[in-house]
């Protein structure tokens, strides 16, 4: 029962760092119409920065902080030089030019940072263990990590929801003539916003650094479930952001532990452990095909 | 009209005749590693002009063709390595080698799951299709990832390449030429489909699903059908593959692979069924000499990627037939 508590928690916080890089997918995406495959070398470029920040000794915060301006300076960079030509275009050509960009990126930190990956240990005030369940102390770090990711999300929906900056996006989000005619900025605002979600990016990056090898390449492996997460949750749906980055973080993390050991009740340990994993690795895809097959628009679908 | 029709079939006759005169040529400079160079570039062609039949003409934007790649390759892998060893696959069966058995299997095979990926994913359109399609790729992948019976990560050797009656596949020149008619079979076959009565519906629903059903279409059943067809194509290339690398392994369903496959098809020109040809040449030429040029290539390959995208549009064979048109965004798909 501890272990499973312990799990779910893991779970969550995976979760949480899905969340952000969903959340600001959903958010370039729902607002410019834009399909940006690079925002996992957004990712990327955080983990890189801060990791690199913090071993030349700047401190966590500092390091954390490094992480997160260069997401979002290489978000903002990226948004005038190339996006803002394939707002109107195909969304084929989004995916390819910024196909184009991954390429550049993962070559780019190797030509930076060499092909080992890069490790980030976890800051000291924060390596200990929180036992706020009785009997199961709980890394101090990971618990950050989940209290980050829903204070953030928090916020973010509050910027949206309730300020005059969020009420400029949602409606350039649903007419970007009238907005621009009505005196907003739009293409400032949304240089903006393309760095907002570049800087969430940097943040769930440097967080989930010291989980994850930093390497060439790990951003596509987040992004790729990042769209899982959309594509369940509906796109454009902040709650489906939620939902979807919950499921996916969870169902991961328990299948990954207990398929297994679920398998051994009908299966030879060597086969179980074989299927067990390679079942589990598949598990979240599988979940989405079904999801998909009763509700082709994800379970809290926009626009009927 | 007319003008621009005779410009696409000078061009489609010039790629043809330059593929059909690269052995010759090969062996005139006494670099006989060109043909297997080139013939890389053939198979992955055969796959291109199969995904331009999908996102050229029915408008569905595959992002994870590599999977029918992958997995028509493992179709020949996994039967050659049951025929070599005569262990048992399925049902009492010892796999083949037989490349009359293997190919079709693996097009059989690669439909199969088209048709279930793309019962799933067609009912989305738009950037949905493009992240579920992709999603998908990564099952497979993961799947063969963790096949350790089949050599897992580690992929898996093919002992022979497949036999066919009266070829020896393992001659440079015949394996060559196969992979060239078989190109030049799928690019007459489509082209001829593209001009039936199917392949109007299916032009019909990339322009407006709405009228197409009004007009008493199932669009679904007509973009399941192309879809299918699009995979088994993948497959056959797959099964072509694993015979050129002797070779399999999940490298060939990773995502960037699908990507890869997009970018032959866009760099050629879709929507034509020759710009693939031309796409995929083009890749392979700009890979080798940026190679040769740099161990780090991808950071140049990838701005040349964004340049041609936005400012080249209409790929080679647009720009060879004077025909660049803009792709300008098509209906809101997304909502």
């Amino acid at each position: 029962m501890l272990l499973f508590l312990e799990q779910l928690l893991n779970g969550l916080q995976f979760g949480v760092t899905l969340l952000l890089m969903a959340s600001g997918l959903t958010l370039i995406f729902g607002i410019m119409n834009l399909i940006n495959l690079a925002h996992g070398s957004l990712f990327m470029v955080g983990a890189y920065v801060g990791a690199t920040a913090i071993a030349h000794g700047s401190g966590f915060f500092l390091g954390l902080l490094a992480g997160i301006a260069a997401a979002a300076l290489t978000g903002m960079a990226m948004e005038l030089l190339i996006m803002r030509r394939l707002y109107r275009r195909d969304h084929l050509d989004q995916v390819l030019a910024t196909f184009g960009l991954i390429l550049f990126f993962n070559e780019m930190v190797s030509i930076i940072w060499g092909r080992q990956p890069v490790a980030m240990n976890t800051p000291d005030f924060l390596s200990g263990t929180v036992e706020f369940i009785p009997g199961a102390p709980y890394p101090a770090f990971r618990l950050a990590v989940i209290v980050t990711g829903i204070v953030v999300t928090g916020l973010l929906y509050f910027l949206v929801m309730k300020t005059r900056i969020g009420m400029w996006i949602r409606a350039g989000a649903s007419n970007r003539e009238m907005i621009g005619a009505l005196g907003v900025n739009i293409s400032l605002l949304y240089t903006v916003l393309f760095g907002f979600g570049a800087a969430l990016a940097g943040l769930a990056g440097v967080m989930a650094a010291p989980f994850s090898a930093v390497q060439s390449g790990m951003g596509e492996n987040i992004l790729i479930l990042t769209f899982v997460v959309i594509v369940i949750g509906g796109i454009g749906s902040i709650r489906g952001a939620v939902a979807g980055a919950l499921l996916i973080g969870l169902t991961d993390t328990l299948g990954r532990v207990y398929i297994p050991d679920l398998m051994r009740l009908w299966l030879p340990p060597s086969v179980a452990d074989g299927t067990g994993a390679s079942l589990a690795s598949m598990l979240i895809y599988i979940l989405m095909a079904v999801v998909l097959a009763f509700r082709p628009r994800g379970l809290f679908q926009t626009h009927g | 009209m007319v003008k621009n029709f005779s410009r696409k079939s000078w061009a489609t006759l010039a790629i043809f005749g330059l593929l059909a005169l690269v052995p010759p040529i090969a062996h005139a400079f006494d670099n006989a590693f060109l043909i297997t160079m080139f013939n890389r570039a053939l198979i992955y062609a055969i796959a291109a002009v199969g995904l331009d039949l999908i996102i050229g003409f029915g408008g569905m934007v595959s992002f994870g063709h590599a999977a029918f790649f992958g997995i028509g390759a493992y179709t020949a892998g996994i039967l050659g390595t049951h025929a070599f060893d005569g262990s048992d696959f399925m049902f009492g069966w010892t796999g083949s080698n037989a490349a009359l058995v293997v190919w079709p299997l693996a097009m059989l095979v690669a439909a199969f799951f088209g048709a279930i990926i793309g019962l799933i994913s067609l009912r989305t359109s738009g950037v949905y299709f493009i992240m579920i399609t992709l999603a998908f790729a990564q099952l497979f992948y993961f799947f063969f990832v963790s096949l350790s019976q089949y050599g897992g990560e580690d992929g898996l050797s093919l002992w022979d390449r497949n036999t066919l009656p009266g070829l020896d596949l393992y001659d440079r020149n015949t394996f060559y030429y196969l992979c060239f008619a078989i190109l030049l079979a799928v690019w007459f076959f489509l082209s001829r489909l593209v001009a039936s009565r199917f392949g109007r519906v299916i032009i019909g629903c990339k322009q407006n699903e709405r009228r197409m059903r009004a007009l008493g279409y199932d669009p679904l059943l007509y973009k399941l059908v192309a879809f299918c067809i699009s995979a088994a194509i993948g497959g056959l290339a797959g099964a072509l593959i694993a015979n050129h690398s002797e070779f399999v392994s999940p490298g060939l369903l990773h995502w960037s692979r699908s990507g890869e496959l997009m970018v032959i098809v866009i760099l050629g020109g879709m929507g034509t069924l020759i710009g693939p040809v031309y796409g995929a040449l083009a890749l392979f030429l700009l890979e080798e000499s940026l190679v040769s040029f740099t161990e780090h290539w991808q950071v140049i390959l990838g701005p040349i990627l964004i340049l041609v995208v936005v400012f080249f549009r209409g790929g080679i064979v647009g720009f060879l037939t004077g025909n660049g048109k803009a792709s300008v965004k098509s209906g809101d798909d997304h909502g």
